[in-house]
């Protein structure tokens, strides 16, 4: 027999059960990114490669998020191309983690970026996870934000100017640091219901304000 | 012209041209918030600031 009661409870339930795999499976390949994307930093370090790999780097990871994953994001083909996305970024990193190495304090100021991102992600995502609130309103706020972070930062690179280089680092780790809890509550809540998209998404708000983050300590500690 | 500078300023123009669709579309359909959605976004974020502040102090 039919029973209207238990449909009202258990589609609830199995939404919450849906997130819960969403989450869990965004954790893990989100783990295991990361991982490999410090493991491609560490060897482009090592191999010393340039500002112009770097900038072929993140323009391979630019093409491949905007043409190959959206036709892969549903197949296992998706992981692969997360992972080659992920490791292209942090092949990228070679020339700036190089250049704070150079410097007296520089391993310092990468070990704090480092730590001081993953407190971020951490205290952000259990706060998400915590309050269970929807976070979608900050979708438009957010991303007008980022519009005139990149209109700051087209400027920036013409322009000489060291303020506006610390306003957008600043910028960028606030920003991103919402589409950290943006991001996470959307998953909770069901807005987003592939785990490679989710963590491509959250992947880059980590490193976006682990950059920052290497810039803002690197100029305070007199770079 | 320095031509790294010409292809960072390439890959910004990309990224823009990437996000200005999601752009378009959260500014279309974000949901109205509230004042104490505001506050519960403020308040980690203020956080984040202080957090930022504290290293670049200790650093």
């Amino acid at each position: 027999m039919d029973n209207p009661r238990l449909h009202a409870s258990s589609a609830p339930r199995a939404s919450a059960l849906s997130a819960n795999k969403v989450l869990r499976n965004t954790y893990a390949l989100l783990s295991a990114t990361l991982i490999f994307s410090a493991l491609m930093a560490m060897v482009s370090t090592i191999l010393n490669v340039g500002h112009g790999t770097s900038l072929a780097c993140s323009v391979a990871a630019l093409l491949l998020v905007w043409f190959v994953l959206p036709r892969t994001a549903n197949s296992a083909a998706g992981i692969g191309v997360v992972f080659a996305f992920t490791g292209l970024l942090g092949f990228g990193l070679g020339p700036i983690l190089n250049h704070y190495l150079n410097m007296a304090y520089g391993s310092e100021v990468i070990a704090t970026s480092m730590g001081g991102t993953a407190i971020i992600f951490l205290g952000l995502s259990a706060y998400a996870l915590i309050t269970q609130r929807d976070f979608s309103f900050l979708g438009g706020f957010l991303f007008a934000g980022l519009i005139v972070v990149l209109l700051a930062s087209l400027a920036g690179i013409f322009l000489n100017m060291p303020g506006l280089w610390l306003a957008i680092n600043a910028a960028v780790i606030l920003i991103f640091s919402g589409f950290i809890l943006f991001d996470t509550s959307r998953i909770i809540n069901g807005g987003v219901t592939n785990y490679i998209i989710a963590t491509t998404s959250i992947y880059l708000s980590i490193y976006n304000i682990f950059i920052a983050l290497l810039h803002l300590l690197g100029f305070a500690s007199n770079d | 012209m320095d031509w790294l500078k010409l292809g960072y300023a390439a890959l910004v123009i990309g990224l823009i041209i990437f996000i200005f669709p999601a752009v378009k579309y959260w500014q279309k359909n974000s949901p109205k918030a509230k004042l104490d959605d505001w506050l519960a976004f403020l308040l980690p974020i203020g956080l984040v600031s202080i957090l930022v502040i504290g290293l670049i102090w200790l650093i």
